[in-house]
């Protein structure tokens, strides 16, 4: 186990740095001049231009300056916006947000996904069958930002029951409706594996003995048949964690959500290379990490399953 | 019984007729495709449906027909009434639960046990099967049994509520021939003790002549023969059976050339009309061809399906 | 009663054999057909079958069919232009004169949904058939050599499956295709489709790679590398043919992904841009008026969904007649 989570580790770092210097080099260096349009329509001052070039050295090779960076990060400082505003400072304040939003989108689409997939899973073919097939089919066709404009527009203008936004106490009954709509192509995702896996194991010879055994058909499907078929579920939610976090740009847009996805998004319009690249290093990184723990969630869960 | 499928149906239980007492042994015998687990799936009630159609008969346990019985009633019997065994161990025990808890799960749900207590008679349970460290065995999973260790612990599990009929399918089969005698004789054994009555199933001539005391050869799913063990191994009454007897290597018959029956078991969905056992048989005859010979009493104890079967049974 | 017979066992669901909704048993059904198939059937010919019989792949082809002529000949559909209008007729409401009204400049807004199929429907297929080449070609290599150029490959295909889609293709898009870039209309499209296919090449790489080490192994590759046949000609003779229909199915799903991620980038005014007609970005033109002329949203989004619903279901629909477990 030990060993395996190492060669993960190791396996992790350059896939990491990969990622990171790809980010970097196409917001710092692609562009030209980063001083481009950052002073309004006049020309930076001198000693500013001087000031940045010297905080990120922009006048050594990309390397050098994302070697420099990545020292600088690990040390806890993700950079400042040309305004002089502390990286850091963003991330703190908008993270909890992004992870408040995707925490509610994992619920329901867990919630959502798992009963659908599990109840049609166990009665194929029935009408609540096609009825969850072309329902995933249209969640997962959907592109988000149509279920979101037409959800904000039914529910929050229409009739009324929502707040079409999130205000900024971020309160748990707004977040319903940008929950689901983050969630909803990984909710169909979700109940389909989780009919599948139901599907597939609701033959198996193990839930034949329980059977056998004489055990109430609530406790065969609950305890036997649920735990062998969830195991891929699940991993496929703890993934999907990572994900929900750096997908929620169009989501956090629509429902003006204060989360990461709206600065990063805020960031790249205004041309701010540093907030950019410092919020893309730490989705990545959550992301990985992520992966990495579904991996080790994974042997937990099947005892089959050894790391050597 | 049979099983509805797209390329048709398929007629696989057909008139079966067998019982079995408190303390004896019923070996079920037959070629794969001839019915004998499908007819014990049917008496347990884990038969898939659909495929799988009852379509009539009776299964009756202590004269109640269970068939008939809620499925509340039905749950209670197995297990307690009637456990089974099953040929595959491997996929047979769930995978992501101990062994340990498998077993102690029926103490718990069945019999309302605590926690420790459960463990406690589940550790038992192990011991009886002669599974040595049955205690540090408690909390492993069944991948990490042997493959003779795991069909104990799935006996284990199946006697762990006393069950007064066990159905054991082909419980052997998927394991080496050391090991299977090693199981058949624990089987023997536990079923001594206890007095409970015994189902085998199996295709295995050399495994049923030393436990059973009572055969039911079935074909294309029919019974065709049913005697004792050794009125049937020392006249049989039926061709298949004399067949498959004559198919059992013997070392007092070296050097000979191994007799097998030919052809091969019919189609289900498409039995021959007449008796089903009839293009393969060496003894056939028109009549074989145009009716199906009813399983009756050849002898005392004895039945046969079969339209010469008094002639078999008086020759010498 | 085990296997020969158990994997023949099918279940159809109902809702594909709508002609024998009123028989009482399935089995009786399949009875009548039983003496014409005796000949063995090959997966294909099995998957066309199957395939025949559902509706919902009619439908889906159907739809695919109007919307690759409406992209090919718009002209056929509407005689209206799509890119001028005259601003008198603002936001007009749908009548028989204009179907789906006029815009926020007065443009005619059933001739802009007709007209912006092409691009929606361009850059998706084009992007795909790019993804699928590239990252099948890249697969092909890394499941076939194995060894370090596998790892390699594969930790090159993490990287960029380790950027999430949209902000990826954000960052690309306004790196180069931000304000103050003055490119032409075909180089957006053309910047669109390389984002797309930057950022998906590695589930297409990912696809084949396992699909080539699956078959890698088979007996059949095994001895035509023993007669001495080539590296290429079995990976053209062998190994294409048995990994090429998940791929293609993949592929049309994607197609149907890859027209609302086009509408999500456009919508999100970092894809296509006026005076290109794309359903995104009639989309994103008329969300500031969502509250006062819904239907401005309504019409070029039901097109698009439309339009993605088709692939995705073309696609689910093959895939599913090809996976003889799901039968």
């Amino acid at each position: 186990m030990g060993r395996y989570l190492l060669r993960r580790l190791l396996q992790l770092v350059p896939v990491f740095i990969g990622t990171t210097f790809l980010i970097y080099w196409l917001v710092w260096s692609v562009p030209g001049d980063p001083f481009a349009g950052k002073c309004g329509e006049r020309r930076c001052p001198e000693q500013y231009v001087a000031f940045m070039t010297e905080k990120y050295q922009l006048d050594q090779p990309v390397l050098v300056q994302y070697a420099h960076y990545m020292q600088n990060l690990f040390q806890g400082d993700f950079g400042e916006t040309f305004s002089g505003r502390s990286v850091n400072d963003i991330i703190v304040a908008a993270y909890p947000n992004t992870l408040k939003l995707a925490l509610v989108a994992l619920a329901i689409e867990a919630l959502i996904g798992i009963t659908a997939g599990v109840l049609t899973g166990l009665r194929r073919n029935g009408f609540l069958d096609n009825l969850v097939l072309v329902s995933t089919l249209f969640l997962i066709a959907l592109p988000v930002f149509v279920i979101g404009f037409v959800l904000q527009w039914l529910l929050g203008v229409q009739w009324g029951i929502v707040r079409p936004t999130v205000s900024s106490e971020m309160r748990l009954t707004e977040l319903l409706v940008p929950g689901f709509v983050l969630g909803s192509a990984s909710m169909a995702y979700v109940a389909r594996l989780a009919r599948t896996s139901i599907a597939e194991n609701r033959r198996a010879d193990y839930v034949r003995t329980a059977i056998a055994k004489g055990l109430p058909m609530r406790r065969v499907v609950g305890v036997h048949l649920l735990r062998n078929s969830l195991i891929p579920v699940v991993t496929l939610l703890g993934t999907d964690l990572g994900a929900l976090m750096g997908g929620a740009i169009v989501t956090e847009g629509i429902f003006a959500v204060n989360g990461i996805g709206r600065e990063v998004y805020r960031a790249i319009v205004t041309k701010e290379s540093a907030t950019v690249v410092s919020i893309v290093v730490v989705l990545v990184l959550v992301y990985l990490v992520m992966n990495l723990l579904v991996d080790l969630l994974y042997a937990a869960l099947d005892p089959r399953i050894r790391y050597e | 019984m049979e099983f509805r499928t797209r390329d048709g149906v398929a007629k696989v239980i057909n008139g079966v007729t067998y019982h079995v007492d408190a303390g004896e042994t019923l070996a079920v015998l037959g070629e794969s495709g001839s019915g004998k687990s499908v007819t014990a799936q049917t008496v347990m009630g884990i038969l898939d449906t659909p495929p799988g159609f009852v379509t009539g008969g009776q299964v009756r346990f202590h004269g109640k027909d269970m068939l008939t019985m809620s499925d509340e009633e039905r749950r209670r019997i197995r297990g307690e009434g009637i456990a089974m065994i099953f040929q595959d161990a491997l996929s047979a025990l769930n995978p992501v639960f101990t062994v340990g808890f498998q077993i102690a799960e029926q103490f718990r749900v069945r019999r309302g046990m605590g926690r420790a207590e459960a463990k406690k008679r589940a550790i038992e349970m192990l011991d009886q099967v002669k599974i040595p460290n049955a205690k540090s065995r408690f909390s492993q999973y069944p991948h990490q049994f042997s493959g003779g260790m795991r069909q104990r612990a799935m006996i284990a599990m199946s006697l762990a509520l006393d069950p007064e009929v066990l159905i054991a399918d082909e419980p052997t089969t998927a394991l080496d021939v050391t090991v299977q005698a090693q199981i058949m004789d624990l089987l023997a054994e536990l079923q001594r003790e206890r007095q409970m009555g015994l189902i085998l199933i199996t295709h295995d001539l050399g495994v049923v002549a030393d436990v059973a005391d009572r055969i039911a050869v079935m074909y294309a799913g029919r019974i065709v023969e049913e005697a004792d063990v050794y009125e049937l191994y020392a006249k049989p009454a039926h061709p298949y059976t004399i067949g498959l007897l004559e198919s059992i290597p013997r070392l007092d018959e070296k050097g000979q050339e191994l007799r097998t029956i030919k052809g091969l078991p019919p189609n289900l969905m498409n039995i021959p009309p007449g008796c089903p056992f009839n293009p393969r048989c060496p003894m056939a005859q028109p009549v074989c061809r145009e009716k199906i010979p009813p399983l009756l009493q050849v002898a005392p104890g004895r039945a046969s399906a079969c339209h010469f079967a008094e002639e078999l049974v008086s020759r010498d | 009663m085990s296997d020969p017979t158990s994997a023949s066992i099918v279940s159809t669901p109902p809702s594909h054999q709508p002609t024998q909704a009123g028989s009482t048993a399935p089995a009786d059904a399949g009875l009548p057909e039983n003496a014409r198939r005796d000949k063995p059937r090959g997966l294909l010919g099995d998957a066309w079958r199957d395939l025949r019989r559902k509706p919902l792949f009619w439908i889906s082809a159907t739809l695919i069919l109007v919307f690759v002529l409406m992209a090919a000949f718009p002209w056929l559909f509407t005689s209206k232009d799509a890119v001028n209008g005259a601003l008198a007729n603002s936001r007009v409401e749908p009548s028989g004169d204009a179907w789906f009204g006029y815009d926020v400049q007065g443009r005619d807004v059933f001739a802009r949904v007709i007209y912006g199929a092409r691009a929606s429907i361009l850059v998706a297929v084009v992007a795909v058939l790019g993804t699928l080449i590239f990252g099948g070609t890249v697969g092909i290599i890394a499941g076939y050599r194995g060894g370090w150029v596998d790892a390699l490959l594969s930790r090159i295909a993490d990287v960029f499956f380790g950027l999430p889609f949209v902000l990826g293709a954000i960052v690309i898009l306004t790196t180069f295709n931000g304000s103050g870039t003055s490119n032409s209309e075909w180089e957006i499209m053309g910047l669109v489709i390389i984002s797309l296919m930057v950022l998906s090449w590695p589930v297409s790489m990912r696809l084949m790679r396992s699909s080539v080490l699956a078959t890698k192994e088979a007996d059949y590759i095994v001895a035509a590398r023993a007669m001495g046949a080539s590296t290429s000609r079995i990976i053209i003779k062998h190994l294409l043919p048995n990994c090429l229909a998940p791929l293609l199915v993949y592929g049309t799903i994607m197609v149907g992904s890859f027209i609302g991620a086009e509408a999500t980038l456009s919508f999100l005014g970092v894809g296509l841009k006026s005076p290109v007609v794309s359903w995104g970005i009639m989309i994103s033109e008329a969300q500031n008026y969502i509250r006062v002329s819904p239907f401005l949203l309504f019409f070029p989004a039901g097109f698009l969904v439309t339009a993605v619903l088709s692939f995705v279901m073309l696609g689910e629909t093959v895939r599913e007649a090809l996976d003889p477990k799901l039968r």
